[in-house]
């Protein structure tokens, strides 16, 4: 029964991209185009003839009607087009290049944050209204509390030109230069699930089964990691999703400060660039990326949580 | 429920024995906002962040008023000097010579303004959003809430800058797009709220008593729902706050000379080795308001529905 | 509780704020400043270093800014780029080390009495990377490439002065109606519209590099990815990761490998000045691209050493809008706001990197031009801000009926300390209320452009080549960059004039004119010239501070560490 029902869900959610990607994409082809400026427009102004062949050569003469269409039929086929900006590459390169190394440092970072946020949520739960819990939210509160872009430089100044344990940006794949974005990335994300967790943590200790685990005289880790673990993670998951995106957002600052080359400073650059096309193609992969996850977060809750209900009735 | 409501709804008559049990008796219920009261003064983190807002505030109106310098004053013979009690400047200068004590503080109005009217915008599409889609249910609901997940996969921060980009840098325009882009959360828990009230007694009776649809959303949906809104405002505000300094960050946000601690914080981030001081004072007043409110919201959320874990 | 809590963080940024105050040396524990002396440099005689001195690892790693939009010569526009199209290709002339000019491709020329006709002799075994021949015929090629309308170049206009660019540009000629001319294997000849002094500078430019023509229609627009370019200059493409590094080999086909030193040389993009000094400091980067403007009086008390400001060929501004109230037909007005902005002030207290305070368009270091210098340049802030006072309300303008003005500026940490000067400045001397408008670039380009509603605005102009000239074109009557609506009969003409004359005196003379002309109008408030500063590894050597700011790695070599013998 549940295995039906599992399925029918994926295949609805699934079936649900579509609409959800062509809004995204129309409103993302507009807006951009709505700016006012163009990617041709520079501080040496082009004489009206080049303009005029530049603008032939990547469609901008059309109607814009005609451009969205085009833009269309071209995504289908995978082709994100030219970049406007970057002139000796295609968008789906820049994409290939740049998005494994958010995914790498985004993916590190839930992971930390996962498993750092569940267990100081959990320690702070256990020990609820002591010192303990106080001062290890508190500090987790940290991650909220202060901007990325003041966390960023500050590390980078001890940790690598004070200390020279780290190098202080750029990228090669090597573990220490990801060490420091992973974690800047991670903080406000370590907060949230910590906060998360905590709470629910709370609420499931004082249910009745968990009495009852404990009244049979199981150790208390043994309670917690079979009984109390599954259901308080479950906001959690559900967190998954926004944190994502928050990921994919405090990427924008990570990577300019740290100097990596991943898609949200693509997606920046871009946008103050008018590279139209390299936008779009960030934009909807992003969009692509965050409904998948959302969908594998659904069914991953789905599946931890035997109380679902597929069925939508009012 | 009104605190005053009579249960009774028999006219007692004085020969039926029974009668007498069923006198009318006020009920003075203990009101749910008194309890909810009562156990926020109980939170101590809560309590202390409270005071600690109210005397910022206070400061950021007011202080700028009493201060010996404007907030865009070059001070020429000063720029970029430490705080020193001389040269009258507590908490030192920036690289013109302003007042960085004068700026913080006119920072501080613009920064909890953001944070207030953005989450007030957000709170005003979204209750409404989703008070009216839990209500109705069925297809409505489904569609509505079909509509939320769609732009909830868009991402929200490329959309604000876009916006931004768009339409250029009024400091309205900041309200309205931080505000529109934020209202999706706060429709989904007003919808899982209102589909949970819907159900319960109060509003079948109303039904039952002919109440029209739009009465019932005013007076017995949207009142019950405060309690889970004013806990999502407080905890969206300082998100909202950081957005901003996000913005600022980008070079999109609110415009010289008016300026915002996120605006601050990251000019002073730059210098923090060579001008420290432009950095940690407004550093510290954002740290510590998004802490306040960290904290009075958590201690609303404990106090209104300890029941709730968002 | 959590009192404690907040207490601690309070107590803890209150420590940090405390230690703020007062000098700061390095509280937070001292910079890794383990600096190493690098050996004394010995030069043998014909001026090549002593290979004794040199470093045993060649390698140079640039911080470079922004990442090139593209390497195709002809479309690279931006400074990042042309640093590393200077190292990948050479024109027919090539630049020293200092910045002048220099035989390049071309072994010699030649040029015609009337100043028009130029003669190129090309040297004999000149190979491109792969082997190939380097010919004239390369070098017609890619002139007719460049100026081809189909390849959309948006520096072809620099390579105007050739006869029938511009018709060709505008599609009216077919591309062989050029001015250029094969006259044999090794010999061409360029005519010109007129006589252009700095037309010799302009062929050391990225516009005029040569592109070979196999590798052009074998990859079509794939051709300037690392394996696959040819380039006949000191370096090859080795390597391009978008956003990470740019890696120059040694070509060893270049016809000077003998004396390039230098085996890499790794181009490192930096988008945050901030993070970019860090890197210096952390040893990842020997040459920086620039250095964050607040920071100059740390730095010079820090790294004095590295810290290297060199004077710039560009000049920093404001303009009016002449078209639109309150300027048009305005210029008392226009004279009293450019009196009563104080420059010592803005380049003592905030650019503070050296930038020399302007009273003219055209910035100093020019061989053989005298910048402009008005009256008013000679008198003290004080008299200056009098005399404006009275011009101001000469205008009409006082404190009961101040003027309300928009200072308009594209996003950026040192245009936004300017203007806010220039704000407090009018206010404070003259009663004037500013408000900021602060645009993202291109926003701001558009609204320039159409002077519709700009008052008074930034602009920062870079030469593209040696010459007065670069500068004062862009008050010409209808040029693209004339944003300021500026139009004068006198002016114009006396361009003209420029253009035609051939005698090197006499045309200086013409442009002092005309810039006195422009001056006297009011057009522009100038604040200040150029400069460039950035951090550069005392270990490398070879390179020279030079007006344009070209530095070409094949200069280049390091030096060996005098302590520890190891170069860092």
């Amino acid at each position: 029964m549940r295995q039906e029902g599992i399925l029918r869900h994926a295949a609805v959610r699934l079936l649900g991209l579509i609409p959800t990607l062509l809004v995204l994409i129309t409103i993302a082809f507009f807006l951009i185009r709505m700016a006012p400026g163009g990617p041709f427009d520079g501080e040496k102004i082009l004489p009206p003839e080049i303009r005029a062949n530049l603008d032939a050569n990547y469609h901008l003469d059309e109607p814009l009607l005609q451009q969205y269409f085009r833009y269309l039929g071209q995504i289908i086929s995978g082709d994100f087009g030219p970049s406007f900006q970057y002139k000796d590459w295609t968008v789906n390169e820049l994409i290939a290049r740049g998005f494994p190394v958010s995914a790498t440092i985004g993916g590190l970072a839930m992971l930390l944050a996962f498993f750092l946020g569940t267990l100081i949520g959990t320690i702070a739960a256990l020990r609820q209204n002591s010192a303990v819990d106080y001062s290890m939210m508190g500090v987790a509160m940290l991650g909220i509390s202060i901007p990325n872009f003041v966390v960023a430089p500050l590390l980078i100044l001890v940790v690598a030109v004070y200390a020279g344990w780290l190098p202080a940006g750029g990228w090669d794949w090597s573990w220490q230069r990801m060490v420091l974005p992973v974690v800047t990335l991670a903080l406000p994300v370590i907060a949230y699930i910590a906060r998360l967790t905590r709470g629910s943590m709370i609420e499931v200790l004082h249910s009745n089964y968990i009495r009852t685990a404990r009244a049979k005289g199981l150790p208390e880790w043994l309670v917690i990691r079979r009984h109390a673990l599954r259901p308080a993670i479950l906001p959690v998951i559900s967190y998954m999703g926004p944190a994502t995106a928050a990921l994919i957002t405090g990427s924008v600052v990570i990577e300019r400060i740290y100097s990596i080359p991943g898609l949200g400073s693509y997606f920046v650059q871009g946008a103050l660039n008018r590279d139209y096309t390299l936008v779009m193609g960030v934009v909807v992969f992003y969009g692509i990326v965050i409904v998948v996850l959302n969908f594998i977060v659904d069914l991953l809750y789905a599946w931890l949580n035997p109380r679902i209900r597929y069925d939508q009735a009012p | 429920m009104n605190s005053n409501d009579k249960i009774s709804t028999v006219d007692p008559s004085p020969d039926d024995p029974f009668a007498a049990a069923f006198v009318e008796e006020d009920v003075r219920g203990r009101s749910l906002w008194l309890d909810a009261w009562h156990r926020l003064l109980k939170n101590r983190a809560a309590v202390v962040s409270g005071v600690i807002m109210i005397i910022m505030l206070l400061l950021v109106l007011f202080g700028p008023l009493l201060l010996p310098w404007e907030g865009d004053f070059t001070d020429w013979d000063n720029t970029s000097s430490p705080p020193s009690l001389e040269t009258r400047h507590w908490f030192g200068t920036d690289a013109v010579g302003r007042d960085i004590l004068v700026r913080t503080l006119e920072g501080g109005r613009i920064s909890l303004l953001v944070g207030l009217v953005a989450t007030l915008v957000s709170l005003a599409i979204g209750v409404s959003y989703g008070a009216v889609a839990g209500y109705y249910g069925g297809m409505t609901d489904r569609v509505m809430m079909r509509i939320v997940d769609i732009i909830y996969a868009l991402p929200f921060m490329f959309f604000v800058i876009l916006l931004m980009v768009v339409f250029g840098r009024h400091i309205v325009l900041i309200f309205v797009a931080i505000g529109a882009v934020n209202w999706l959360d706060m429709a989904r828990i007003v919808r899982g709220q209102t589909l949970s009230l819907k159900n319960t007694e109060f509003v079948e009776a109303a039904r039952a008593c002919g109440v029209d649809h739009h009465a019932i959303i005013r007076r017995h949906i949207i009142p019950n729902l405060l309690g889970v809104v004013i806990v999502y405002v407080t905890l969206t505000i300082p998100q909202v706050i950081l957005v901003e300094s996000f913005l600022s960050f980008l070079g999109l946000g609110v415009q010289e000379p008016m300026s915002s601690w996120g605006a601050l914080v990251n000019d002073g981030a730059q210098d923090m080795e060579s001008a420290p001081w432009t950095l940690v004072f407004p550093a510290v007043f954002l740290t510590v308001a998004l802490y306040c409110f960290n904290y009075i919201g958590d201690g609303m959320r404990d106090a209104l529905d300890p029941k709730d874990r968002l | 509780m959590t009192l404690s809590v907040l207490t601690r963080l309070f107590l803890a940024c209150s420590l940090l704020g405390l230690t703020a105050c007062g000098e700061r040396d390095g509280d937070f524990g001292s910079p890794r400043e383990q600096r190493s002396t690098p050996v004394e440099l010995v030069l043998l005689e014909d001026g090549q270093p002593d290979p004794s001195v040199l470093a045993e690892e060649q390698v140079v790693y640039r911080g470079n800014g922004e990442e090139p939009e593209t390497l195709d010569p002809h479309l690279a526009q931006g400074v990042p780029s042309s640093h590393i199209l200077r190292d990948l290709f050479e024109g027919l002339t090539t630049e020293s080390a200092g910045g002048d000019l220099m035989p390049g491709a071309a072994l010699r020329w030649n040029i015609s009495r009337d100043a028009r006709t130029y003669t190129f002799y090309l040297r004999r075994d000149l190979v491109w990377s792969n082997g190939d021949p380097l010919t004239a015929a390369d070098f017609i090629y890619s002139l007719q490439r460049v100026l081809n309308p189909e390849t959309a170049s948006s520096t072809s206009r620099s390579l105007l002065p050739i006869q029938n660019a511009r018709e060709v540009l505008a599609g009216e000629l077919p591309v062989e109606e050029l001015g250029i001319s094969l006259l044999d294997e090794f010999t061409m000849q360029i005519t010109l519209t007129g006589p252009t002094p700095y037309f010799l500078g302009l062929l050391a430019s990225p516009v005029a590099f040569p592109v070979n023509r196999k590798n052009l229609e074998e990859f079509g627009d794939q051709f300037s990815k690392p394996d696959k370019l040819i380039s006949n200059g000191a370096f090859v493409l080795k390597d391009w990761t978008p956003r990470v590094s740019i890696e120059l080999q040694k070509n060893p086909k270049y016809r000077e490998a003998g004396l390039v030193l230098i085996e890499r040389v790794i181009y490192v993009p930096t988008e945050d000045r901030s993070t970019e000094v860090k890197q210096f400091r952390a040893h990842e980067l020997d040459w920086t691209y620039e250095v964050p403007n607040n920071q100059f009086k740390w730095l010079q008390r820090h790294y004095s050493y590295e810290l290297v400001i060199s004077p710039w060929m560009g000049s920093y501004f404001f303009g009016f809008n002449l078209t639109q109230e309150p300027f048009i037909d305005n210029p008392s007005l226009r004279m009293a706001l450019s009196l009563a902005v104080d420059r010592q002030i803005i380049t003592d207290k905030v650019t503070q990197f050296g930038e020399q305070p302007s009273f003219a368009l055209v910035p100093p270091g020019i061989d053989g031009y005298v910048p402009f210098s008005p009256e008013f340049a000679d008198w003290t802030q004080e008299e200056r801000e009098h005399e404006a006072r009275r011009l101001y309300e000469q205008a009409g303008y006082s404190d009961d009926k101040p003027l309300r003005v928009e200072i308009r500026y594209n996003t950026g940490d040192n245009h936004k300390k300017i203007a806010l000067a220039i704000a407090s400045m009018w206010k404070q001397t003259l009663g004037v209320y500013v408000t900021l408008v602060n645009e993202e670039f291109r926003v701001f380009l558009q609204n320039r452009k159409q002077k519709v509603i700009t008052q008074v605005f930034r602009v920062g102009w870079i030469s593209d080549y040696n010459d007065p000239y670069s500068f004062l074109e862009l008050f010409r009557t209808g040029n693209g960059q004339n944003d300021y609506g500026y139009s004068d009969s006198t002016f114009d003409a006396l361009l003209d004039e420029v253009g035609t004359e051939r005698v090197r005196a006499r045309r200086e003379r013409l442009m002092f004119e005309a810039e006195r002309v422009l001056m006297s109008d009011y057009v522009i408030i100038p604040i200040y010239s150029y400069v460039t500063k950035r951090l550069v590894n005392p270990h490398l050597r070879g390179w020279r501070n030079n007006v344009m700011d070209h530095h070409p790695t094949r200069n280049m070599f390091k030096l060996n560490s005098k302590d520890t013998g190891e170069q860092l």
